[in-house]
């Protein structure tokens, strides 16, 4: 079986009857679509990590703030997004295998395996959904944002208070987290300090885009930034996944002789998935 | 990888164009074994990922030690991906050379900055806000 295919000129670049890259005009300009959209994460993620390293303790830890799995009760940091993970993985192999069956014609193996490309792209995104609902809501004991004045920390040093997420240590509400130096370290407060911390603060509950009841509202805006905009990737994903579906099952490139446009859109699904990879590790581990 | 070795035959039709889209069936499962050899990977350095990251206190290792591990596991991870399931590997070195070496660049430079201007929080380390 030959391994290569004819293009007309229109579809593939000049060049001695041979496209210079090996790869149709579409696919090309996909990579170099990709290439900057990955420059533009590259510089959030950066961004991200340089305020997160700037507020230092003020910095909620993921571990605290995605702590919920569907239909369980407790702590289960880290549970609900290594599902996402590997769903997103999951249709990442679904699509590179939908590209295999592509390259061999098989018209049968990339109708079922885009169709479940797509759905693994749809329960992510509801996923995400259940995700940003949890964090927008917040927790039933909530925080304190402290208001105006003086705290001093146990090495002497004395803090601006304004500003500061308190949490609390536990249900019965008499001892205060006040958040000191490195990330997950804390001052307790309880008693007459605790009050008076209290009596000039307010209470939070959720997240949204001023206010974070987990620690520094920077925080929530990189949340809903970053991976909303990811979201929105995944959402444009399923969406093209979509359209070339539906052309596969009409039978569009069985006619044009070759499935590059499923490896096109593959590529941004793929895309897709690495970005997730990169969110994974910056948000939720780091 | 057998399916991105395309034969270069002498093409006499001026107006014809060429390039790999097509393997065979044989090649075919080969490359379907590599891909599933692929997500087995992928899913252990997940899993690795995810277990430190509940453990890491329990295990009494070092925040650092575990902060470059995590990224350590992530390129490698996004090496696979960009290598074999988008196919990069397999592509011809300018095409390779076009898409890795503009973004490596300016992700350097990107990391250089936040990591040397950056230092401008040290000057305020000890506000609140």
């Amino acid at each position: 079986m030959s391994s290569s295919v004819s293009l007309d000129k229109n579809s593939a670049w000049e060049g001695n009857n041979k496209s210079p890259f090996n790869a149709g005009y579409g696919k090309l300009m996909m990579w170099f679509f990709l290439v900057s959209d990955a420059l533009t994460f590259t510089g959030f993620l950066a961004s991200y990590g340089f305020y997160r390293h700037y507020y230092g303790s003020m910095w909620p830890t993921a571990e605290n703030v995605f702590t919920h799995f569907p239909f369980m009760h407790g702590n289960h940091p880290l549970l609900f997004v290594a599902l996402m993970t590997f769903i997103l993985i999951m249709s990442s192999v679904t699509m590179v295998l939908a590209v295999e069956a592509g390259h061999r014609m098989d018209k049968k193996g990339v109708t079922i395996w885009m169709l479940l490309t797509i759905v693994g792209g749809a329960i992510f995104l509801s996923s995400q959904a259940w995700e940003w609902s949890h964090f927008i809501h917040g927790s039933e004991l909530g925080a304190i944002e402290l208001g105006k004045g003086t705290f001093t920390m146990p090495d002497g040093s004395v803090e601006m208070t304004k500003g500061v997420i308190a949490r609390w240590a536990d249900d019965s509400k008499q001892t205060l987290l006040l958040p000191w130096k490195d990330a997950g370290q804390y001052i307790s407060v309880t008693g007459d300090n605790m009050k008076e911390l209290l009596a000039n603060g307010k209470e939070v509950f959720g997240a949204n885009l001023t206010r974070n009841e987990y620690g520094h509202p920077l925080f929530a805006d990189f949340f809903f930034f970053i991976t909303g905009f990811h979201g929105t990737h995944v959402l444009s994903g399923v969406v093209l996944n979509i359209i070339i579906f539906f052309n596969v099952i009409m039978g569009t490139y069985q006619k044009r002789g070759h499935y590059e446009m499923v490896e096109k859109v593959g590529l941004y699904w793929h895309f897709v998935d690495l970005v997730w990879v990169f969110v994974f590790t910056f948000f939720y581990l780091i | 990888m057998g399916h991105s070795e395309h034969t270069s035959h002498d093409n006499h039709h001026q107006e014809v164009y060429e390039y790999a889209v097509h393997h065979s069936e044989e090649e075919g499962k080969k490359v379907r074994k590599r891909i599933w050899l692929i997500f087995w990977v992928l899913l252990f350095i997940t899993t690795v990922e995810v277990l430190l990251g509940i453990f890491w206190k329990e295990m009494g290792l070092a925040w650092g030690f575990i902060k470059m591990t995590f990224i350590v596991l992530t390129v490698l991870k996004a090496f696979y991906i960009v290598s074999e399931y988008m196919h990069l590997k397999h592509e011809v070195t300018f095409l390779k050379n076009v898409i890795i070496v503009p973004f490596v660049v300016y992700a350097l430079y990107l990391a250089y900055h936040v990591l040397t201007e950056g230092v401008y929080s040290d000057m305020i380390a000890n506000w609140l806000y």
